[in-house]
């Protein structure tokens, strides 16, 4: 098990620009604890990902962050042209942990180098990376962009045990995703 | 510690040539193209050469550091490595520092060798090589320190970035070649030791001032 981790935040506003994203967002999520974000594009889903994350200041509100945090994003964060597992490897250096490609359906791109990798198959080595981290807090944005539906249930599958050892997710998706017992946050459009 | 060892491990993968990091001896190819072109432009007269040409050799130097400006920090911002190396508390400052040691190992030796053959070709003699070496030495750590701040100001903008970051550095770079090349006129190491002392004061900002540079990118 890990160490009891939580995530919360209170009446957060977010502001790109000239632009108020969103106001009086406010979230605590407990071990065990799944929420789904959802609402149109660009409405700050992602912007709300990276404030939870510590990425991006709020323009109000506070965060409150009990354990680490590991994220998900558009972009993978390994190096394009080294082939998977070394790119891979400079995180399990540094987070100490191994990262399964088996369990991801990736053993057989090993040898690959990330760039010749397809949407689906970056966004499973991302997860990958993701679960090698070993924090318990999981921010993702959009983790199933580009899956097939064996991956998608495979992610969920992975949510979810990840959940059962009291870890903490926080998904923005505007695909429907199975989570155990999410709540669901949905952003309103304050621009119209 | 480890995780700054891995972080130095996978810079050298990336910046040292001829490891397949995307990184290459061109720099050092471009530097010695300087140094052979500039005989063939103003002749053979070779009292000249050996007059002009560590000074010749100081600007080649400075022009090759521009080379592999939009290499430095631009990848890793885009592919959001920085946001990962944030998450687990690895600071900009720790990352840069990694980076700028990684950087001038790939630049700084490879450019003394280099020295070698280009001032056998403008036809330099001993005291002036050993002296533009030294200068070198002095010198290159404040180029590669020059080099991360400009590309870590530069990191958020696309397209026409690698020329502004070219330009932006050159102006920057003119005391280390003030004093760098002014060392082969004035004779005496007072020169070097002064292009050594900026090029101190540069790499001791580097980490602080190019880290705030890529979290206000990335807050922008």
């Amino acid at each position: 098990m890990m160490e009891p981790a939580a995530l919360s935040a209170a009446d957060l506003a977010c502001r790109r620009g000239e632009r108020v994203l969103f106001r009086g967002v406010s979230l605590a999520l407990a071990p065990g604890a799944a929420m789904q974000v959802t609402g149109a594009n660009g409405i700050g889903k992602s912007s709300l990902i990276r404030i939870l994350a510590g990425l991006l200041r709020p323009f109000a509100g506070t965060v409150h962050r009990a354990g680490a945090i590991a994220l998900i994003d558009e972009r993978p964060a390994l190096d394009e042209h080294l082939p998977l597992t070394r790119a891979l490897a400079l995180w399990q250096r540094i987070d100490g942990g191994r990262a399964d490609l088996a369990r991801l359906g990736l053993a057989a791109l090993a040898d690959v180098p990330v760039g010749y990798l397809s949407t689906g198959q970056r966004k499973r080595a991302a997860l990958a990376r993701l679960i090698a981290q070993q924090a318990p807090i999981w921010l993702l944005d959009e983790p199933l962009n580009g899956l097939d539906t064996a991956a998608v249930a495979l992610v969920e599958g992975i949510i979810a045990h990840h959940l059962a050892r009291g870890g903490i997710a926080l998904v923005a998706s505007h695909q429907p995703i199975a989570l155990p017992e999410a709540a669901k946050l949905h952003l309103p459009d304050f621009a119209a | 510690m480890s995780a700054a060892l891995a972080l130095l491990r996978r810079d050298l993968a990336l910046l040292l040539p001829g490891t397949g990091g995307g990184a290459s001896f061109l720099p050092i190819l471009f530097f010695l193209a300087v140094a052979m072109l500039y005989p063939f432009a103003v002749g053979p007269d070779a009292a000249l050469l050996a007059r002009t040409g560590g000074g010749v050799i100081w600007v080649a130097a400075l022009l090759a550091a521009i080379l592999p400006l939009d290499r430095l920090l631009g990848p890793d911002m885009r592919s959001g490595m920085f946001d990962q190396f944030a998450l687990r508390g690895l600071t900009e400052e720790l990352v840069v520092a990694v980076r700028l040691l990684a950087h001038w190992l790939s630049f700084g030796p490879f450019l003394m060798l280099a020295a070698l053959p280009a001032a056998a070709l403008l036809g330099l003699e001993g005291a002036t090589v050993r002296t533009v070496e030294l200068g070198l030495l002095a010198g290159t750590p404040g180029l590669a320190a020059i080099g991360i701040i400009i590309a870590a100001v530069t990191v958020s903008l696309r397209g026409g970035g690698a020329a502004l970051a070219g330009l932006l550095v050159i102006p920057l770079a003119v005391p280390l070649l003030i004093f760098g090349a002014g060392a082969l006129s004035t004779g005496g190491t007072s020169g070097i030791a002064l292009a050594a002392a900026i090029s101190l004061v540069l790499v001791a900002i580097t980490p602080f001032a190019a880290g705030a540079a890529i979290r206000a990118a990335r807050d922008g």
